[in-house]
């Protein structure tokens, strides 16, 4: 039953995926800070530009290139023009090519027309940050590398590029080098998969439906379901009776307390069923985190979503 | 002040847009179903591989055709349609854009080469904007067929909301791209328009990427550029169908800090691009009361004489004031700044939308006749 896998942030690629609007974003963030507490070097990377990190950090726009933005911690938005760049100096070590070739209207066309290539870069830019021995120039090895990545849908059709353009290509560089990603991927030891979930009827059934996409289709193997936004479980199911009858009689501010309590008592029993459901629906453990009642999230928050991911 | 019906007043196509995780699919669901009870020829189009539209109208499964929804979940539901009717379909991006490359490939050879190049049976789903842009084909395909009252597009779920907006553009340009016949023809009359060097850039391409690669994107290029015409005079009627009075905007949000401020930006990508905008629709808002005293109350303790269970509720809804308190001052921003007096706003109801039922209980804020009438639902739910 206990296979000899290494735990999330023992990893050195962690994918944070699920559909849009669960909250990948946050975890990311607290699974980076939970990692950078524990003196990991670590950098969270953003796929296409999304902006959340720099919200929570109040700091200067987080771009296509590794910014500090806690001890230990650092962050990059992977742009895809970018990478592509990179890949093309890193291939090509005459500089009178690189140049004929950025120069080229062919080549402009090419990268943005290709389909997929665009993904295939992006999955490249992820891997080099994961290496020992980073490609790039003074490039700083990290010890994990946490992918903050597309939402559901969009998202297995993400992961599934390297291996796709590794059969299309069949030979030549392409070819090889999505071969080398597909394998970094699904690779378990290294490569860790978590999907957010919510503890709703729709989003509990299209985690299980990725789990198994992810999976089947694209041959990872998914580590841990965060299912993220759980009310307090604060009443029992006699303080609701005796809620809803205190309910009848209330008048004024008595009511709106009763009403907000009756409401969230109400949430959380249809939450606590939707957990259970996704607890039967899914193969990896389900790890609940609870709803933060705050208008926005800040450090300390984060802080304290991260311990409950990482106990 | 504004309700769904009368922003969809005289309207064939409604498009409901915003990003990820806001309630999308489920908004268009419940306005489809409540034109459908108002009595009108309804279908709703989603694009999303999640199957979300077929969960939250009970059916199995939906193909690239519309089907209709059984009316007697309408009827089971309390719901007289008035002869309305009900119809959804799931869009599949693959198999519409094998449709698109039938219609308007110049023959049959052409056609063939497509449809079996590795690239485009692979990738032809990656292809920047394909899904998008499919979206709008099919909308624009029904639409033309002029069998119903009313369409609703769920826009797929972009990471920018914007994407599908520029979608059909891209798409063109893509088939369009002169650089790219040059990049299909590297010798003659096409290199010299490239200027010299062409085939050196050929050359150096074929290094990085490999030559069956490169073969296989020069044929999947080549085979493309002969439905340039057609392509390019459909996406214009698209665009024409999109700013018509015909159609409205609708974009949704939640009420949290940024799914506002990217409601806020994509309004005002909305008006650049002289898109009729129709309204806001608030999803998830949460509502608590202002109290009219302090706590702790003393009536709440007369109420249930426990001290405990008395101070769990007030501190439950200390924590509800908050987010009540957070989506007020949001929602007010977002009316500000989008200098509109339509914003529906749909409280966070304590129960999971997913069916019939659940899109009518929906539809009693959305086609409440203002916010007035909202806020009495909500009070006496």
């Amino acid at each position: 039953m206990i296979e000899p896998v290494p735990d999330l942030l023992d990893k050195r690629l962690v994918i944070v995926t699920g559909k849009g609007g669960v909250g990948k974003s946050t975890v990311a963030l607290a699974l980076g800070l939970a990692a950078a507490e524990r003196g990991k070097r670590t950098i969270i990377c953003e796929v296409a530009a999304q902006e959340h990190l720099s919200r929570v950090f109040r700091r200067a726009e987080v771009g296509f290139h590794e910014v500090e933005i806690a001890e230990n911690l650092w962050a990059i938005s992977i742009d895809p023009d970018e990478s592509m760049r990179e890949y093309v100096l890193l291939q090509l070590k005459v500089r009178a090519m690189r140049d004929l070739l950025f120069k080229s209207r062919i080549f402009t066309y090419l990268t943005a027309a290709t389909p997929g290539l665009r993904e295939l870069v992006t999955i490249g830019k992820i891997w080099e940050l994961a290496l020992d021995d980073r490609k790039v120039k003074h490039g700083r090895r990290y010890d994990l590398v946490i992918v903050d990545a597309p939402a559901t849908g969009h998202g297995v059709g993400f992961l599934q590029t390297p291996r796709t353009f590794a059969n299309v290509a069949r030979v030549g560089p392409i070819a090889s080098q999505a071969e080398t990603l597909h394998r970094f991927i699904t690779n378990h030891e290294r490569t860790g998969v978590a999907i957010v979930a919510l503890p709703e009827e729709m989003p509990v059934n299209e985690t299980a439906t990725l789990e198994r996409d992810l999976t089947e289709q694209v041959g990872v193997a998914v580590d841990r379901i965060i299912c993220n936004g759980i009310y307090p479980d604060r009443f029992s199911a006699d303080d609701e009776r005796v809620l809803a009858d205190a309910l009848a009689h209330a008048s004024g501010d008595a009511r709106q307390i009763l009403r907000a309590s009756l409401s969230v008592r109400r949430r959380r029993t249809a939450q606590g069923e939707q957990l259970a459901r996704l607890e039967e629906l899914t193969g990896a453990p389900v790890s609940p985190l609870p709803f933060i009642f705050r208008p926005e999230l800040d450090h300390d928050d984060l802080l304290q979503l991260g311990a409950e991911l990482v106990p | 002040m504004t309700s769904v019906a009368q922003l969809l007043d005289g309207k064939r196509v409604c498009i409901c847009a915003g990003s990820g995780g806001v309630g999308k699919t489920t908004t268009s669901a419940a306005i489809a179903a409540g034109m459908a009870a108002r009595g009108k020829r309804v279908a709703v189009l989603t694009i999303d591989p999640a199957k979300r539209l077929a969960d939250s109208l009970g059916l199995p499964e939906l193909g690239n055709t519309e089907r209709r929804v059984d009316p007697e979940l309408f009827r089971a539901a309390g719901v007289d349609t008035q002869g309305g009717e009900l119809w959804a379909m799931m869009l599949d991006a693959k198999a519409t854009f094998d449709e698109v490359v039938r219609k308007h490939a110049p023959d049959e050879e052409t056609r063939d080469r497509i449809l079996a190049n590795r690239i485009y049976q692979q990738l032809s789903a990656a292809l920047a904007g394909s899904q998008e842009y499919m979206a709008m084909e099919k909308l624009f395909e029904i639409w033309a067929e002029d069998r119903y009252d009313l369409l609703v597009l769920d826009t797929p779920p972009t990471r920018n909301a914007l994407d599908f907006l520029e979608a059909p553009k891209r798409l063109t340009q893509f088939i369009e791209g002169r650089a790219l016949q040059v990049f299909m023809a590297p010798s003659g009359l096409a290199a010299r328009f490239a200027g010299r060097g062409a085939s050196v850039v050929f050359s150096v391409l074929k290094r990085i990427t490999g030559v069956d690669l490169l073969q296989d994107l020069a044929e999947f290029f080549q085979a493309f550029s002969g439905m340039v015409g057609g392509f390019r005079e459909r996406a214009r009627r698209v665009n024409e169908l999109l700013g018509s009075d015909e159609t409205t905007f609708i974009v949704v949000c939640g009420p949290q800090g940024e799914p506002i401020e990217e409601a806020v930006y994509f309004h005002r990508k909305l008006v650049e691009a002289e898109l009729p905008f129709g309204g806001v629709i608030v999803n998830k808002v949460h509502f608590a009361g202002e109290l009219e005293g302090e706590l702790p109350s003393a009536e709440l303790r007369e109420l249930l004489r426990d001290e405990d269970l008395a101070l769990r509720a007030e501190r439950t809804f200390a924590d509800m004031s908050v987010l009540a308190e957070r989506d007020k001052r949001n929602v007010r921003r977002l009316a500000n700044e989008l200098r509109t007096r339509a914003v529906i706003q749909v409280p966070h109801l304590d129960f999971d939308v997913h069916d019939l039922a659940g899109l009518m209980e929906i539809n009693r804020y959305l086609f409440a006749t203002g916010a007035e009438e909202r806020r009495t639902i909500a009070a006496s739910a």
